[in-house]
């Protein structure tokens, strides 16, 4: 018979953690999948077989910065001193994924408006110019950036390469959440946010041959999504003690039938088989395969933020 | 060697009256509904062969604190004597130290937004007092504090002198709390 007791008064720890709610899922959500738009939208510039763009798709970039100011919009009210948010522009910490990470922020904020700019149709940017056309400066930074739009599509890439591994690894540093403790979350949330943001962008009118693109690409990430999924799991599941109870929050535990259902089933396998039925019959991807991407992309995050919470080593402390 | 304080805590003698958490919230005005230190117990065993344990527990004070790593604006830093401490201008409430965390000390102040933790009341101790609020204030002599870098501190005597133990030493945070046996 085990019998324990604790006076302690911290609503955000007992039962069991949870400082972190769905504003930090979306905010990570979010963030995926702009840092796979950056990534995505730079390859296709970089290609070298490079066709002209259908207008949605050139569009598509715009998208960005809004996706990303609305997750730190969530991000922000996550926070429970607002008023010192600049803080975190103060002083660089490199020990500190979170620190890393609003500074990466701060660096991909330019580069993502930079891309967009270099990829939206020419009629769009004369438009913008003309409206803006006193301010000198924007139509010699256009000039700078139309004639570097491949050096712009490369940083773009590796700053959108920067914050999805960025959005894994704040959840995989911290030891005391056996869960998150995996440096595969970094990965595996950059490949779950490349995999959202061709889903996001199969959402849009696309031409044919874009969206057979995107749906092929697709499929190869949801592929390599499921193999980091499972070594994530054999990783917990054959570490310590402390690693095997991490797992415990999915597999029998209260978070069991939604990562199951929603990550696993719903938005990984599930759409996999109807991207590789519509790639073997030739067929042009369509939505549902992607919204359910989609879906699967936070519930991923979600599940793992709530989930990460509710296991950690106070249940150790307690049975020592 | 430079100040390094500790606490240790007599499993022997405590009795769980709880003083120790009153007199805290007392002396460093913790907000209601939120605690710096707490009572732990375990009952283990079957009747009639029982054993109980009973710890004073708060803060750690970790030499390898990693509320302290994963700060992203310093407002969690290491202060005198080795004491982890928490800025309120800097914090902005982003509650990664109370994730990264092992043992739960970490609370939000509801009236400030920033977070809040044992100091090892280092306020009375940089005015010259020798005692924490909690120590003071134990009814059984059960709580020690001191530098533990001074082999002549009454800390570093009694740790030397009886078995003790740190809470999960396994997770490589070096607790600088400990618990005589």
């Amino acid at each position: 018979m085990q019998e324990l007791t604790s006076t302690r008064l911290n609503p955000l720890v007992d039962p069991h953690l949870h400082v972190w709610h769905g504003e930090v899922a979306l905010y990570l959500f979010l963030g995926g999948i702009v840092a796979g738009m950056m990534v995505v939208t730079g390859l296709l510039t970089l290609r070298k077989k490079h066709e002209e763009p259908s207008r949605a798709m050139a569009m598509l970039p715009l998208a960005a910065p809004i996706l990303l100011s609305l997750g730190m919009f969530f991000l922000f009210l996550d926070l429970e001193h607002k008023l010192n948010a600049l803080r975190f522009y103060l002083v660089f910490k490199p020990l500190s994924p979170m620190s890393w990470g609003s500074w990466i922020l701060l660096v991909v904020y330019p580069v993502v408006i930079l891309q967009a700019w270099t990829t939206v149709p020419g009629d769009v940017r004369d438009a913008v110019l003309r409206r803006l056309g006193r301010f000198a400066f924007l139509a010699k930074g256009s000039d700078w950036a139309l004639a570097n739009t491949r050096r712009v599509a490369l940083v773009s890439m590796i700053a959108g390469a920067s914050l999805g591994i960025y959005t894994g690894l704040l959840l995989g540093t911290m030891g005391a959440r056996p869960m998150w403790n995996s440096a595969i979350l970094g990965p595996l949330f950059l490949t779950s946010g490349l995999s959202t943001a061709a889903a996001f962008m199969l959402l849009y009118r696309l031409s044919d041959r874009e969206r057979s693109l995107l749906g092929k690409l697709d499929m190869g990430l949801i592929s390599v999504e499921l193999i980091l999924v499972s070594l994530w799991m054999i990783g917990l599941s054959t570490g310590s003690q402390i690693s095997q109870d991490g797992l415990a929050s999915i597999i029998g535990g209260p978070y069991t039938t939604a990562f199951w259902v929603l990550v696993v089933a719903l938005g990984l396998i599930t759409p996999l088989f109807a991207e590789w039925l519509e790639i073997k019959h030739g067929t042009v991807p369509g939505r549902s395969a992607a919204l359910m991407v989609l879906a699967g992309g936070l519930a991923l995050r979600w599940i793992l933020v709530y989930g990460g919470q509710y296991t950690g080593w106070i249940e150790s402390i307690a049975l020592r | 060697m430079s100040v390094r304080y500790g606490m240790a805590i007599d499993t022997k003698s405590c009795v769980g009256c709880a003083a120790c958490v009153i007199a805290c919230k007392k002396e460093n005005n913790v907000p209601n509904g939120h605690s710096r230190d707490w009572i732990f117990t375990s009952t283990i065993g079957s009747y009639p062969e029982l054993s109980m344990t009973i710890e004073s527990r708060r803060c750690n004070h970790c030499e390898n604190a990693p509320c302290v790593t994963v700060c992203p604006t310093g407002a969690s830093y290491v202060g005198p004597g080795g004491t982890i401490l928490v800025n309120p201008d800097k914090c902005t409430g982003c509650k990664a130290c109370i994730a990264a965390c092992p043992y739960g000390a970490r609370f939000v102040d509801p009236r400030t937004g920033s977070i809040d933790k044992c100091t090892f009341c280092l306020h009375r101790i940089e005015d010259g007092l020798s005692t924490t609020a909690c120590q003071e204030i134990c009814p059984t002599s059960s709580i020690f504090f001191g530098d533990l870098s001074d082999p002549e501190s009454e800390i570093a005597q009694v740790l030397a002198e009886r078995d003790n133990y740190t809470l999960l030493p396994e997770a490589g945070t070096e607790p600088r709390h400990y618990f005589l046996k």
